[in-house]
């Protein structure tokens, strides 16, 4: 075979299926590999995960490695820690963000903190997952974007998962990684569907990515919003906007190379976040750019965020309250001077 | 008319069984207009525990408080909170309840003072201590009735909670509803002490376990935990051992229980053992039921006709309500 022949059928190689799928594949691939690896979590066994994602893997792995907890965020994420610390790889599933800050306690001051206070002896190869974001009417306690606050936190990675490749590929690098690693899931995305490489596994989790080349703009995104991004470029590539979309992947350590390696071409920016405006990501990655390529821009950077506001339930208020495609657009027109 | 058996008058029979009924009713049709998506969100159903909230909540005066979860549309209907604000607020327009912003997981009103619809589990229990801390400062004799699920019992907000409100010996009313699953962990996969009144009393709180299929002894216990709350007796805790026939939200493929095991508890349906106890205490006449029955869907049809006229919320007024002092 040729090269190109190679490719084609590389090409042809593809799976359908949906993020729940390949969050579970993950799941399945990481337990099958890693015989230190174990699932715990509220309803993560009998239930089959209270999205689905984790169904059958009792199963199939028995009650030891995916362990049912009962309510108790804090006492299991801590649990998860101190079985990390005892070497093994915890993956702790904490249903929703809204929930884990039942955990934040265990999260911020024991998790990030270990390996600083005891003087680089102890790490915690640990794996926290949750859903995060709106769009489903489940109103102010559970929709909320908090992965923001989240990658404040030196001592963490935090990873957002806006592509099958990724929910299918982060899980296992973020296992083999020896500092404590949160992976947000979209809620909203679980059951959409798309193409995914047959033979798809593990990738890196220390860089952004470019989704979509442009020339005009460049639209930062990450998790959930990565396809209305993408949208959002394709709708301007009707009105002669060409975007760039750069996919954040990680958002602590934030990839700032790329993104301004980006910027620096495009001149211009939109940073889209379904968190708040006010001490968001979005404000540390416009701080970035303005820090690393203010001269370069020519025009300010623009973002499209979560309205100030808890969710609220009503459908129409609710999407007034995250980034739609459309804001995205009319952004992105504003910055390129013609909006 | 009396039983002295039953230490029950009709009035009082029929009100309970109304109230049960009105229950039952007002969530199927939440069912049925779930089905036809104008309600969304999670629909937690309370089918099969309206014993609970129909029998304790009468122990109450209007001036009492109180806390309840997300499975919490048989609480607010018990407590007065009216069905069409209540329906209202399920198709998210601004008659509703909370205005549309909360949606079922989170009716509030604050005219009955009914506080919730708490979503975080166990996020409740602290709140309820406040509230009859608040009581007791103010030198009111009010009492909390505060409603939360088994599963909450895992959760150190509970625990938290329990030690503050013996410590301080406030009056709380906690009203645990122990229908054996927290979504699809079963209590003893949960717990290493299923006694759930035994734990409470390690708080050195008064508790014991009630039938919660049984109308009349949820009314009973409230009644007499209520007067030895409110007479400065400190915190009850009262289990009331319940069961949800239907899936824990409305989607749930329930793999965690099998379907013998919930025929099983249908057989105790709290609606039909008390109308069956009524009938053979001759308590219950020709009619009652059709009429308790009509009586429930017209108020239900008013109910779905009101929210069905409701305003949405002018998009304009998204960030309303964050701050009561305007930013
Ligand atoms: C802190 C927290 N963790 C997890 C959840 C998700 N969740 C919602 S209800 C529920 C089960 C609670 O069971 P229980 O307290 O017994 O009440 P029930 O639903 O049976 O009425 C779970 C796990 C939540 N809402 N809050």
């Amino acid at each position: 075979m040729t090269t190109t022949e190679k490719e084609r059928t590389a090409e042809k190689a593809t799976v359908t299926l949906t993020f729940r799928e390949a969050f579970h594949e993950a799941l399945r691939d990481a337990l099958q590999r890693d015989p230190t690896a174990f699932l715990m979590g509220e309803d993560v066994g009998r239930y089959g995960g209270c999205f689905g994602v984790s169904r059958g893997l009792l199963d199939e792995f028995g009650p030891e490695r995916v362990r049912d907890t009962p309510l108790s965020e804090s006492g299991f994420v801590g649990a998860g820690i101190g079985a990390a610390l005892g070497g093994m790889h915890p993956i702790v599933e904490v249903m929703t963000v809204n929930f884990s800050l039942l955990a934040l306690d265990q999260i911020v001051n024991n998790a990030a903190t270990m390996l600083h206070m005891s003087g680089g002896q102890l790490n915690v190869p640990l794996v926290i997952r949750m859903t995060t974001g709106a769009g489903r009417q489940l109103a102010a306690q559970h929709s909320h974007s908090l992965e923001g606050w989240y990658a404040h936190i030196p001592g963490i990675r935090v990873l957002a998962p806006g592509t099958l490749a990724d929910a299918r590929g982060m899980l296992w690098t973020a296992l083999q990684d020896p500092d404590p690693v949160l992976i947000f899931e979209n809620g909203a995305q679980y059951g959409v569907a798309g193409e995914l490489a047959a033979d798809a596994g593990p990738v890196e989790i220390d860089h952004a990515a470019v989704r979509r080349a442009g020339d005009d703009l460049t639209v930062i995104a990450y998790g959930g919003s990565v396809p209305r991004a993408l949208a959002a470029a394709e709708e301007l590539a009707g009105d002669g906007v060409s975007a760039e979309v750069v996919d954040l992947r990680t958002l602590r350590p934030l990839d700032d190379a790329t993104v301004l390696d980006s910027v620096r071409r495009t001149h211009r920016a939109v940073v889209v976040d379904e968190g708040w405006r006010s001490g968001g990501l979005s404000a540390e990655v416009a701080a970035r750019i303005v820090e690393g390529a203010f001269y370069e821009l020519d025009a300010p950077v623009a973002r499209v965020c979560g309205a100030e506001v808890p969710i609220p339930y009503a459908k129409h208020l609710e999407q007034a309250a995250v980034p739609q495609v459309a804001d995205v657009v009319s952004a992105a027109l504003e910055v390129v001077g013609s909006g | 008319m009396r039983d002295p058996l039953l230490d029950l008058d009709r009035s009082e029979a029929l009100r309970l069984l109304h109230e049960m009924v009105r229950i039952r009713r007002f969530e199927e049709r939440c069912v049925e207009l779930y089905s036809a998506e104008r309600i969304r969100g999670f629909l937690h159903l309370y089918i099969g525990e309206e014993a609970v909230a129909a029998g304790a909540m009468g122990a109450l005066r209007p001036t009492d408080a109180v806390v309840a979860t997300y499975r919490e549309h048989g609480h607010a209907l018990a407590r007065g909170v009216g069905a069409p604000s209540i329906m209202a607020e399920m198709f998210g327009v601004v008659e509703g309840c909370s205005r549309g912003r909360g949606g079922s997981m989170h009716l509030f009103d604050a005219s009955t003072r009914f506080y919730g619809g708490n979503a975080i589990v166990a996020g409740g229990l602290p709140l309820a201590v406040g509230l009859a801390l608040a009581d007791r400062m103010s030198g009111r004799d009010g009492v909390t009735a505060c409603f939360f699920g088994e599963g909450a019992v895992a959760e150190g907000e509970f625990h938290e909670a329990m030690n503050l409100a013996a410590l301080w010996s406030l009056p709380v009313l906690f009203c645990c509803e122990n229908n054996l699953y927290a979504m699809g962990t079963a209590l003893e996969r949960s717990e290493s002490e299923t006694d759930l009144a035994l734990k409470a009393s390690g708080y050195g709180v008064t508790a014991w376990a009630v039938d919660g299929m049984d109308v009349l002894a949820c009314a009973a216990a409230a009644r007499r935990a209520v007067d030895t709350v409110r007479g400065g007796g400190g915190p009850v805790f009262l289990e009331f051992r319940t069961y949800r026939f239907r899936a824990h939200s409305m989607y749930d493929p329930e793999l965690y229980r099998s379907k013998e095991e919930v025929e099983r508890w249908r057989e105790r349906d709290p609606i039909d053992l008390f109308t069956a106890r009524l009938a053979a205490a001759g308590l219950l006449e020709p009619g009652d039921l059709d009429r308790i029955e009509d009586e429930v869907v017209a108020e239900i049809d008013e109910a779905v006709r009101f929210a069905e006229a409701g305003t949405p919320e002018p998009v304009e007024d998204l960030t309303k309500d964050v701050y009561r002092r305007a930013v």
